[in-house]
């Protein structure tokens, strides 16, 4: 027989199981992080030496100071500072490109009747279907044509286009009531005035969440930029990280590598974290 | 549909002007490429190319080595996805359970979104590196020879933990998402009704979440096929051997390394009919539920 | 301020045909009611008018000028929507300000006309806040307030009425009839309340798949609708309507039930088949009439309505005054000044030709 006593007790047990579970999972996730930040701290033949420390060590300025400024590895070094640099330039062209070119294809699809509006939906919609990863070589064959292999626009604009961010908009301007169109066509506003009036300021949570997902889709890239780079002036910080590493020698200068990874992951993670509301309701919009 | 609309006809082209340029000049006329030279055999410097019809594909796909990275890749997606997918399931159950402190939890699963699969992997050689990983070390003070450069089991293992990793908040995001959206009522209805929570998590949350689980699986699917190449490329280059080598991480390595442009192509282009074949199922499945 | 004339405007969606040929002469500060059941193309006119919508012919002038195909722009009409339209992300000063500003005109006018509009509108108070952070009537209120500091040659209003609630659509009602008379601006309104209709037209319009069945004051369009259409919508509970047969000489009309009424006159042709309709409040307890059989009565304080059937089962509705009512038996009589005669066949009112 239940008792009310009993049913009490288990339930204060789920609620400990369950608060277990989720430090398990937070635990699970922060401690890489946890370590490398320590790492970052001290020299490399303490980690060389497999010491593995667990705890802050003295020389976090010196590894910071030259992660940022010398950078570090084996082979030629470039500073994190010129990485960062590149991918927070490459980072924000692709996420505000996209938004800026996905507003206007969408707002073009949804707000006028024009022969072939259904072709160019489709023309867009269809590259959803065609990731970077598929088409490696003519891809890289047609940037040589065009002669922007080792450019930043080479980097940035074979991005640009995006299929996803223009659903998104085409899906929220169907949202705009008709009314809206009526009232400022009694009002007197053209097509350009209404997306300037209207449209655009009525997008912008919609946008705010796009910039979170895209400027992390833009830092993260790493196929492209290996493929396209090779200039190391214009190394981002993802792919010049896993050069530094190299094939993993244990000779590594390991503590430079670690401050790296850690200002390489900041950028992204800050911008999670402090967008966090717009971010969650970005993700789970787009991808409707 | 909308039924009120600006006039105009060159406006809205201008306006779909640079969507379309980038759409043609990086998707169609590559994808286009890809198709053609799938048809030729050309030597490694350019210079002569001749049409060869199905062979390149005929090639691919009665290569031995071939066949064996498509079984490594079912094999490192499907782990890669029941990974992702059940680690963030259990844990959006859990945060979604009525406890305090769930949104400070919630912010610290959601982070690892932002991390790339590349230095995703990187921080798990910091953890496995047989020297210096702290649990690398631990392995073989146990006895066990780890050493992820020298085994290809252990290689997969990682890779597949690595991208995991990287993929649970992701999925953590859209189940919390997909818990929150069932209407609390009808758990209620299944509690008066008599049924205790386990089983009202498989008879009633579990299906009402089936079509965001669905979403997610082939979303994990593409994420593993595709965007783990940074996982690869950072951690183990598809050795040792090529026991990590993945369907994709093949044709960076025939096109960049080895040159054999229409191989790689061809291998490009069965890869695109893959992805068109999950983008269709997905659609159609969207579709279904959005009737119903 | 200006006229506005519709010439035989007819308008197609398709096969579909909405509007079959309105025509309609608004004079100078006139206020008309375009009144109908959903679907019988009243706000299609509306929008016509507004230029929203493109007639498929015919020919709309605004003072004079012939406005037919010019942007809704070049038109200088004013609208208020039926949901507001309300510009979400601006407030309310912005929403009353938007179409001036495209105009250019300039800022210390456009202030003026705002605070003015404001001011007669009761609104001063709200110019800062956003739509969101306003009641239904103070939505509307600043919904004509954009229309108002227009000053526009003709006011538009798409059922603005409908989203409020009872009391305070009974309260809009009034002010906005004042709030027209005072600037005197034309104005055409679209209902399908015919209480609103009728409270706040000079004139109405009413619309029956798409045509206009009648257009006339309130009052005459009570007392002599032009079909059984316009009979049955103006007027609560709606009118009685029983079949009758002419005979002698088409000077009288007997019903189903034998009972022969007089006509005022010669009808039309014996054997014609007519409509009488008769209104529920202008029958009488009595003997001599109809014998009905109440089946159900709805006190409403002073009077009641009272259901009823006649012999042959045809209901039967009568506003009768007092509140001493019973079910059961009860004669009626059919007053014969207060009847109207329809032709059977077309529905159209018939007049005695002497």
């Amino acid at each position: 027989m239940e008792t009310a006593e009993g049913t009490r007790a288990r339930n204060r047990r789920a609620a400990w199981f369950t608060h277990g579970w989720l430090a398990l999972g937070v635990l699970a996730f922060a401690f890489p992080i946890w370590l490398t930040l320590m790492g970052s701290t001290h020299d490399a033949s303490t980690i060389g030496r497999g010491d593995v420390p667990l705890l802050p060590g003295p020389h976090a300025a010196e590894n910071y100071a030259q992660a940022w400024g010398v950078g570090g590895g084996r082979y030629m070094g470039v500073p994190a500072g010129t990485m960062l640099l590149n991918s927070l330039v490459m980072a924000l062209l692709i996420a505000l490109g996209k938004i800026a070119i996905s507003l206007t294809s969408a707002y073009a699809v949804v707000f006028f009747r024009f022969p072939g509006r259904m072709l160019a939906f489709w023309l867009i919609f269809i590259t959803l279907m065609l990731p970077v990863e598929v088409r490696i070589i003519p891809t890289f064959q047609v940037m040589v044509s065009l002669d922007m292999i080792n450019t930043m626009q080479g980097l940035v604009v074979p991005l640009i286009a995006s299929a996803t961010a223009t659903l998104l908009f085409r899906q929220f301007f169907l949202t705009i009531p008709d009314e809206y169109v009526e009232a400022a066509k009694i009002d007197g506003a053209g097509p350009l005035r209404f997306f300037k009036d209207v449209a655009l300021p009525l997008s912008v949570t919609n946008i705010a969440a796009l910039f979170v997902i895209l400027f992390i889709y833009g830092w993260n890239q790493y196929l492209w930029p290996l493929l396209i780079v090779n200039d190391r002036s214009l190394e981002t910080v993802i792919v010049g990280l896993t050069k530094m590493i190299g094939g993993g020698d244990t000779q590594n200068e390991w503590n430079v590598i670690m401050a790296t990874a850690v200002l390489a992951l900041l950028p992204p993670v800050l911008v999670v974290v402090l967008m966090q509301r717009w971010f969650v309701k970005g993700l789970t919009e787009t991808e409707k | 549909m909308r039924k009120v609309h600006f006039k105009g006809v060159a406006l809205p082209y201008l306006l779909l002007l640079p969507q379309l340029v980038i759409t043609g000049l990086f998707f169609f006329w590559p994808a286009g490429q890809a198709v053609w030279q799938s048809f030729l055999r050309e030597d490694a410097f350019g210079l002569s190319s001749e049409f060869i019809g199905f062979e390149n594909f005929a090639d691919v796909l009665s290569d031995p080595s071939w066949l064996e990275a498509a079984g490594r890749t079912l094999v490192f997606s499907a782990s890669v996805a029941a990974l992702a997918l059940g680690a963030a399931l259990f844990l959006a159950v859990q945060a979604d359970k009525q406890i305090r402190g769930a949104d400070t939890y919630k912010t610290l699963l959601i982070w690892p979104y932002a991390v790339a699969p590349a230095l995703a992997a990187v921080l798990w050689l910091f953890m496995f590196h047989p020297n210096i990983g702290i649990f690398g070390r631990m392995l073989n003070a146990a006895g066990i020879a780890w050493d992820y450069k020298l085994d290809g089991d252990q290689a997969m293992l990682l890779i597949i933990l690595a991208s995991a990793w990287k993929q649970v908040s992701y999925n953590f995001i859209f189940f919390l998402a997909g818990l929150q959206s069932i209407p609390k009522s009808v758990l209620e209805a299944a509690a008066i009704d008599g049924a205790r929570p386990l089983r009202r998590f498989w008879t009633v949350t579990f299906p009402l979440l089936s079509p965001t689980a669905f979403f997610l699986l082939v979303v994990n699917l593409v994420y593993a096929f595709f965007d783990t190449f940074g996982v690869i490329h950072s951690l183990t280059q598809g050795g040792p051997g090529k026991s990590t080598e993945t369907l994709i991480y093949r044709v960076y390595t025939d096109g960049v390394m080895n040159l054999n442009l229409g191989s790689s192509a061809a291998q490009s282009v069965i890869l695109m009919i893959l992805v068109i074949g999950l983008t269709i199922v997905q659609f159609r499945y969207v579709e279904r539920k959005v009737h119903y | 301020m200006a006229t506005l004339a519709l010439r035989d405007i007819t308008k197609s969606f398709g096969a579909t045909h909405v509007l079959h040929g309105v025509s309609l002469d608004v004079a100078e500060g006139e206020m008309i009611v375009i009144v109908g059941a959903s679907g019988c193309g009243k706000s299609t006119l509306l929008r016509i008018v507004a230029g929203l919508e493109t007639e498929t012919s015919g020919a709309v002038v605004i003072g004079g000028q012939d406005v037919t195909g010019l942007e809704p722009a070049d038109r200088d009409v004013a609208m208020v929507f039926q949901n507001y339209a309300l510009y979400p992300h601006m407030s309310v000063f912005g929403n009353m300000a938007y179409g001036l500003k495209i105009r250019g005109l300039p800022k210390p006018e456009i202030e003026r006309r705002v605070g003015e509009a404001a001011r007669l509108l009761g609104i001063e108070a709200l110019l800062e806040r956003r739509p969101r952070q306003l009641s239904g009537g103070q939505r509307q209120r600043v919904a004509m307030g954009r229309a108002i500091v227009r000053e526009p040659k003709l006011f538009l209003f798409d059922e603005p009425l409908s989203n409020l609630d009872a009391k305070l659509r009974v309260q809009m009602r009034a002010e906005i009839r004042r709030l027209q008379k005072r600037l005197g601006v034309t104005s055409l309104f679209v209902t399908h309340d015919q209480v609103e209709a009728m409270t706040l037209g000079d004139r109405l319009v009413v619309m029956h798949q798409g045509h206009a069945a009648q257009i006339a004051t309130p009052m005459e369009i009570w007392a002599k609708p032009a079909d059984t259409y316009v009979a049955g919508f103006i007027g609560s509970p709606a009118m009685n309507f029983i079949p009758a047969t002419l005979g002698h000489g088409g000077h009288v009309a007997t019903l189903a039930g034998g009972l022969a009424l007089p006509m005022p006159g010669r009808m039309g042709t014996d054997g014609q088949g007519v409509t009488i309709g008769i209104r529920p409040e202008h029958l009488r307890p009595g003997m001599g009439g109809l014998e009905a059989v109440v089946e159900l009565v709805e006190p409403l304080g002073s009077e009641a309505v009272l259901h009823a059937r006649l012999a042959d089962g045809s209901p039967l509705t009568a506003r009768l005054p007092g509140i001493l009512h019973g079910e059961g038996r009860l004669g009626l009589v059919l007053p014969l000044e207060s009847l109207h005669i329809f032709d059977a066949a077309s529905g159209r009112r018939l007049e005695s030709a002497g």
